[in-house]
Order: C-alpha cells, then structure tokens, then sequence
C-alpha cells in the first residue's frame, strides 16, 4: 500500500473513533446544564444526584473525545503536508480560530466543574456547564465550517500556488456550513437523546432510581423527538443543496448511472461498479428522485457516466453509507414520535425500554455512515473541484505511516474499551442516594 | 513584513506560553514515580493538577493551529519532517490525559497502576522531544529546497537535540515541584520545595551546558551580537531564576512558581529571538530555510487572525486566570473531584 492509502485509512481510523465522543459531548452538556439548572432553581436534590450522575458519565466521554482531537490537528502537517501548504490560509485559520474562540473555554472550564462542587455557589457551577456546552458547539461550527470548505470551497483566490482567503465571512456563513452544522449537532444531540434514554429505561425496568431515570429519560425524550424531526427537514435541504454543488456525490449516494429527467428512487438497490450498472434495483417510486434532488417531479438528475471515471467516488460505500444513515434517522423519528404518546406511563412499556436501551449504538452508528458519506463521497478530491486526495499526502516513507497507523489501531482500540467499559461501569452503577 | 514579523513572535509566545502552563503538568508526570510511593500521596499529586491540565494543553493547540494558520508552509515541512518524533509527542500527550482523567475513576489498584505507568511514559517522552525538536530547530536540519526531510528521528538525537531535551525536561521538573509545593502542604509527607532546591541546582548546570554548546552548534547569538541591547533579555531570565532559588529558601512556594513561569516564558524567547527571522534552519543550505517571510500566509488571513487573536486572547488570559486562583490554594478536601 502507498503513502496515501495508509495515510487515509490512518485520518479515517482518527476521526471515526474521534467522533465515538464527540457527539456525547455536544448533545449531554446540554443536558447536564439543564438539570443542574433545575437543581439551581427548586433546590430538589434529585437533579443535583442526575446532574452528577450524567456529569461522571460525561466527564469519561470528554477526556476521550479531548486527547483523540489532538492528534486530528497536527495530523494535517504530519501526513497531509501537501494539502496544509495549499489550504493553510483558509482551513488553518479556522481550526486556530476554533483553539482560541471555543476550545479554551471548553477546557478550562471543563476542569473547574469536575473540581469545582464545593468550591463554586450552585448558580455560578450550573453557568459553567452550560458555557462548556455553548463552548464544544461553538467548536463543532469552526471544525464544521472548515470541513464544508473542503466540502464546497468558496471565498478564496488561487495565488502563489495554493487557495488564498479573499472573502473571509463567506466562507464562514456559506449555506454548505450552516446545513453541515445543524445536520450534524443535530445528529450529536439524537445520539445524546438515546444514551440517556437507553440508560434510564435500563434503571427503569429495574425499578431503581425510578425518580432520577424517569425524569432522565423525559428531558432526553424532548430533545431527541425536536431534533429527529428536524434533521429529517433540515437532511432534506441539504440534499438538494448537495444536489447542485457535489453531483457527483449525489449520483454515487443514490447508484445513479444514467442522466435522466423524472428519475424514480428505488428503495433497494444493489451497484455493480465495475460494470457501470445496478445489479439489482426493486421498488421504483417513479419522478422521487428528481423531486428530492432539484423540487420537481421532471427534473434533471445527472448520473455517474456523465462524469469521468476518475472523478467519481466509490459508489457502493456511498450509496450504502447513506441509505443505511436515513433508513436509522427514520426509525429514530418512530421511536422517539412512540415514547412521546407513553411519556407518562413508561414503566407499563417494557418492551419500548428494552428497544431503547438496545437501540443506544444505532445513532453512533448514523454518526459515523454520515461521515462516510461526507468523505468518501468527496472522492476522489480532497477539496471538491480544485484539489485531488492523491496529490495532498506528506513525502513520507510508506513503513513509517504503517508504523503510526497499527500504533493507532492498537492505542485507540485500548483507551476506547477501558472509556466505554468504564462508561458502562458507571451507567448501570445508578445513583446511590443518600 | 511587520505583520510577518508580528506573527513570528506571537507564535513563539504562544509556544512559550504553553511550557510555562503544562510544564508543570508534564513536570508532575515525570515526577510522580519518585513522590508518589502511596496510593494517597498520588491521589493528591493527581488533585493537583486535576483540575488546570485541560486548559493548559489548548496553549498547545493554538500553538499548532497558529503554525498552520499563520505559516502554513512551516506547519507542513516541520511536522511532516519531525513525523515520527511529534507522533510520540502525541501518543504520550494520549496517554497522559486520560491517565489524569481516568486514574481516580480505575476499578482496582492494578489499573491504577497502569494508568500510573501511563501518566510517566506520557509526560516524559513530550517533555524531552519538544525539548528536542526545538534544540533542533535551533541547530538546522536537513531539508532541501522543495522542504523534503533528508534525515530521520535518529537525526534529531544529535549532542545538542539531547542537552535541549534534558534541558526542558529537567525545567518541566522544577516547575511542577514547586507547583506541588504551593498546591499540597500538610495533607502528605513530601517536603517538595527541598526537592525543588535539588531541582535547581541541577537545572542550572544543564542550562550552563547548554549556553556553552550554543555557539558551536547554531547562530542563536547572532542577533544578540548584531543588537546587544537585546541581551537584556536573557538577562532577565537570569535574574527571575535567580528568583526562584531565593524563593526557595524563604518558602515561598507560589512565588517561586511565578519566577519559574517567567523564566521558562523567558528562556523561550531567548531562542526564538536568536532565531528571527527563521523558523526552520536548513542544514544543507541557508537559503532553503523557512522564513517568517517565506512561509507565511496571505496578509488577508494574518490581518484576521490578528484580530481574532487581539480580541480572544485577553478573555482566555482573564478566565484561566481566573480558573488559576481558584485552583492555586492548598488542596484540601472540598477541592477532590468526584
């Protein structure tokens, strides 16, 4: 394998286990910040023993979610060399702006509520959480909006042999990064949604803690049903705005060969790359695709071959990644839509519990085909358009990468058993009042 | 050009600035086999540091996140050039994060163990390779015109690469036992600053070996030559070392922390002064070197960056400031996390 591949699988390896956290963070600060803030206001203990009950759970989260992002900003100059020294003038900029304008906060304050019950009146201990959560979803916007740009660049010139800035807030304020952004703190806060959920119907069948989890298990239940809903609108939007600035993604996503006007969208459909063709294709909806993709049942849908085959992505990831991910988001808007109409009868469903409790690795999953998605459908640029995957990697050594590479592996497969054998330790632990 | 030049010198204070902040933590690190005997006495070093590690360590990332905004071309040939030294420095900063964040949430005493482990190996293989590196920045490596590294990690454990290793090492290690002496007082029995004073004196000869190999190995005292009145710099870091041993003797811990904050800031700029304008020396030819100048980005991008910088900095300085009061009293019992 060369320098590339291994360099790719190594940045994929990084980032998948990466965001095995992030979303935690951005979706649980939240909520943590509300029940503390409820504690603040009614003085009722058995928020302060939830908000310290999830805090434990979320501070494991975080202190993974923290070392492994690290390695993500210093891996652009170790490995993609190339890439840094043409983006650097836009992407670096966002990434430093997202150290000093959000990550600082995040972590200094992060310290001072794990360290600071006793120290802090209960008011100021609640606003710091709740800066924490405004501080890791203001990062999430920064490391977004560079990503969009790589996604569909805008705003810059090319001078002196790379992409310079030439309009900085339209880069910030593209449409591409304000969709990418809430599709994806969307995302973060179903998965936070359906931990919490899962680990209260867990304590909830058992009959402990009824009081804490019931009341867990609500205040996730609101944010999950607002949130599954709008990330089926707001998907939708950004569909069709992908539609018309990655057509290529687009066809791959949907295994669309041939350009046509009224395009069905078939419900199952198995590619075969090498032939240019679909091997199997059942349950056509006639003019769907077209209507999702440009609002018109008779529109135009470009398809694969009417791009060179050395700018398309792959398509069978592509198109299973993203089917799979809306086939997930459209079981999330069932089971959260049931939970709502049983809300105040929980314990007479334990069947629902135990769907819950088993449906907690499904959003991780969404997670993370959404990103393959993103990334592999990218293919084969690095930056869409202007900038190709191969030509971005660091003049390495192949052994080195594959040095670094299995360290990865190992290193990352070690902390991730031990932080979620240590998360699940402390889930089924429960709350030990008084 | 001046706002080049602003650049290079904010990058090096940001790089100053993060020793001076985790020093102490990875200080702790290297320490904590040879304080920590019991299992008491490594809960309360851990305490120590348990609550300010997190955001001293973004002083790292902005410092990273500034080399590639600001000096792209630098972010790119430095760090693909130093590839298998800054991994370590990243596998090691792994480890000792979440050993500092999971060791009091372990099962049984032999996990703890390990993270124990894990805390020394993390601390101590970045504090001796950023040492390295930036002996070696100091010093040149080879790379040529289009920036390709001819050398390997083994280039970078060169006589002077090792001293500057030791030497950041042997400050981390000082800093941290002050830092411990002021945070932990009766709660166990280890008279730190008496370490401390040990630390010193062994610091002092590393940086008097490492002053005396100076000339020989880079041009750091080329500056200082063309314009003596920066050696008041220097100067400066002299006397706050001096400082700290006086601060020593009369107990007072926090005070000597301060004037080990200064010097470290100081010593830093003492090499990135000497290394003005360049930021990575070539060894195979001066002209391949990476300038402030050659390796910057767009006006545009610094201008931007330099009112981010402007208007953030001061808030982060105000509410980790802010975050150090609080946490730079005496552990006692209310301050244990959960």
């Amino acid at each position: 394998m060369d320098v590339v591949w291994l360099s790719r699988l190594q940045f994929a390896a990084a980032t998948f286990f990466h965001f095995l956290f992030v979303p935690l963070t951005l979706g649980l600060s939240i909520l943590v910040a509300i029940m503390e803030t409820r504690y603040a206001k009614t003085n009722d203990e058995t928020y302060l023993q939830m908000a310290k009950f999830w805090g434990k759970i979320f501070l494991v989260n975080f202190a993974i979610g923290v070392v492994t992002g690290i390695t993500l900003e210093f891996q652009f100059g170790t490995n993609w060399s190339k890439y840094s020294t043409f983006v650097g003038d836009i992407f670096g900029s966002l990434l430093a702006i997202e150290a000093t304008a959000a990550f600082f906060l995040e972590s200094t304050l992060i310290g001072v509520w794990a360290f600071g019950w006793k120290k802090l009146s209960k008011k100021t201990h609640a606003v710091l959480i709740w800066l924490v959560a405004f501080a890791s979803n203001l990062s999430a916007f920064w490391i977004l909006v560079a990503n969009s740009w790589m996604q569909h660049p805008v705003g810059y010139v090319m001078r002196n042999n790379r992409a310079e800035l030439a309009n900085f807030t339209q880069v910030i304020f593209q449409k591409w990064a304000i969709l990418e952004f809430f599709h994806t703190i969307s995302a973060a806060y179903i998965l936070s949604a359906m931990f919490v959920m899962g680990i209260s119907a867990y304590h909830i069948l058992r009959k402990q803690n009824l009081e804490h989890f019931l009341r867990s298990f609500k205040i996730a239940l609101k944010m999950g049903l607002i949130f599954t809903i709008f990330i089926v609108i707001e998907g939708h939007v950004h569909g069709t705005d992908l539609a018309e600035k990655q057509p290529t993604k687009l066809a791959a996503m949907e295994a669309h060969w041939e350009t046509i006007k009224g395009a069905p969208k078939y419900l199952f459909v198995i590619p075969d790359e090498s032939n240019e063709r679909n091997l199997v294709e059942l349950i056509p909806i006639p003019g769907f695709l077209s209507l999702l993709a440009t609002h018109d049942f008779k529109g135009e849908v470009k398809g694969l071959k009417d791009f060179r085959k050395q700018d398309r992505p792959p398509v069978f990831i592509s198109y299973f990644s993203f089917q799979l991910m809306v086939g997930l988001g459209i079981y999330f808007v069932l089971i959260m839509l049931y939970g709502w109409f049983k809300r105040d009868r929980l314990q007479d469903y334990p069947k629902y519990l135990r769907l819950v409790l088993y449906s907690i690795p499904l959003p991780y999953i969404a997670c993370e085909l959404g990103w393959t998605l993103a990334e592999v459908g990218r293919q084969p640029w690095i930056v869409y358009g202007i900038l190709r995957t191969n030509e971005a990697a660091s003049p390495l050594v192949a052994g080195q990468v594959a040095v670094t590479l299995l360290a990865f592996v190992v290193v990352y497969a070690t902390i991730g058993i031990i932080g979620f054998g240590m998360i699940t330790r402390f889930a089924r632990q429960g709350i030990k009042t008084n | 050009m001046l706002l080049q030049d602003i650049w290079f010198f904010l990058w090096g204070l940001l790089w100053a600035v993060y020793f001076a902040t985790d020093g102490f933590d990875l200080g702790t690190g290297v320490l904590m086999p040879f304080l920590g005997k019991t299992d008491d006495q490594r809960r309360i070093i851990y305490n120590a540091i348990g609550p300010l590690w997190n955001g001293n360590e973004v002083w790292l990332i902005s410092a990273g996140g500034v080399t590639f905004a600001a000096f792209p071309l630098l972010y790119s040939v430095m760090f693909s050039s130093l590839y298998s030294a800054l991994m370590l420095v990243l596998f090691g900063l792994i480890l000792r994060g979440v050993a500092v964040d999971l060791r009091e949430k372990a099962s049984s005493p032999s996990a703890k163990q390990n993270w124990d482990r894990a805390f020394f190996i993390g601390s101590l293989l970045p504090a001796i390779l950023l040492g390295a590196a930036f002996g070696n920045i100091f010093k040149g490596l080879p790379i040529d015109e289009k920036g390709l590294y001819h050398g390997s990690i083994l280039t970078l454990l060169n006589p002077y690469g090792l001293i500057t290793g030791v030497l950041f090492l042997l400050m981390f290690m000082l800093h941290a036992s002050l830092w411990l002496g002021m945070r932990i007082k009766e709660n166990i029995q280890i008279d730190f600053l008496a370490i401390a004073k040990k630390l010193w004196m062994i610091f002092l000869i590393a940086l008097i070996v490492f002053l005396a190999l100076t000339p020989f190995y880079t041009d750091l005292l080329k500056n200082y030559l063309n314009n003596p009145l920066l050696l008041l710099e220097p100067v400066a870091a002299i006397v706050f070392l001096l400082l700290i041993r006086v601060y020593i003797q009369k107990k007072e811990a926090f005070k000597a922390w301060v004037c080990s904050f200064l010097t470290i800031v100081l010593l830093t700029f003492f090499g990135i002064i000497g290394l003005y304008p360049n930021m990575f020396i070539s060894s195979i030819n001066p002209k391949y070197s990476l300038t402030a100048h050659n390796a910057s980005s767009s006006p545009l991008t610094l201008k931007i960056m330099l009112i981010v910088v402007i208007l953030f900095v001061p808030v982060v300085l105000l509410y980790q400031g802010w975050a150090y009061k609080l946490f730079r009293t005496p552990i006692s019992n209310d301050d244990l996390g959960y």
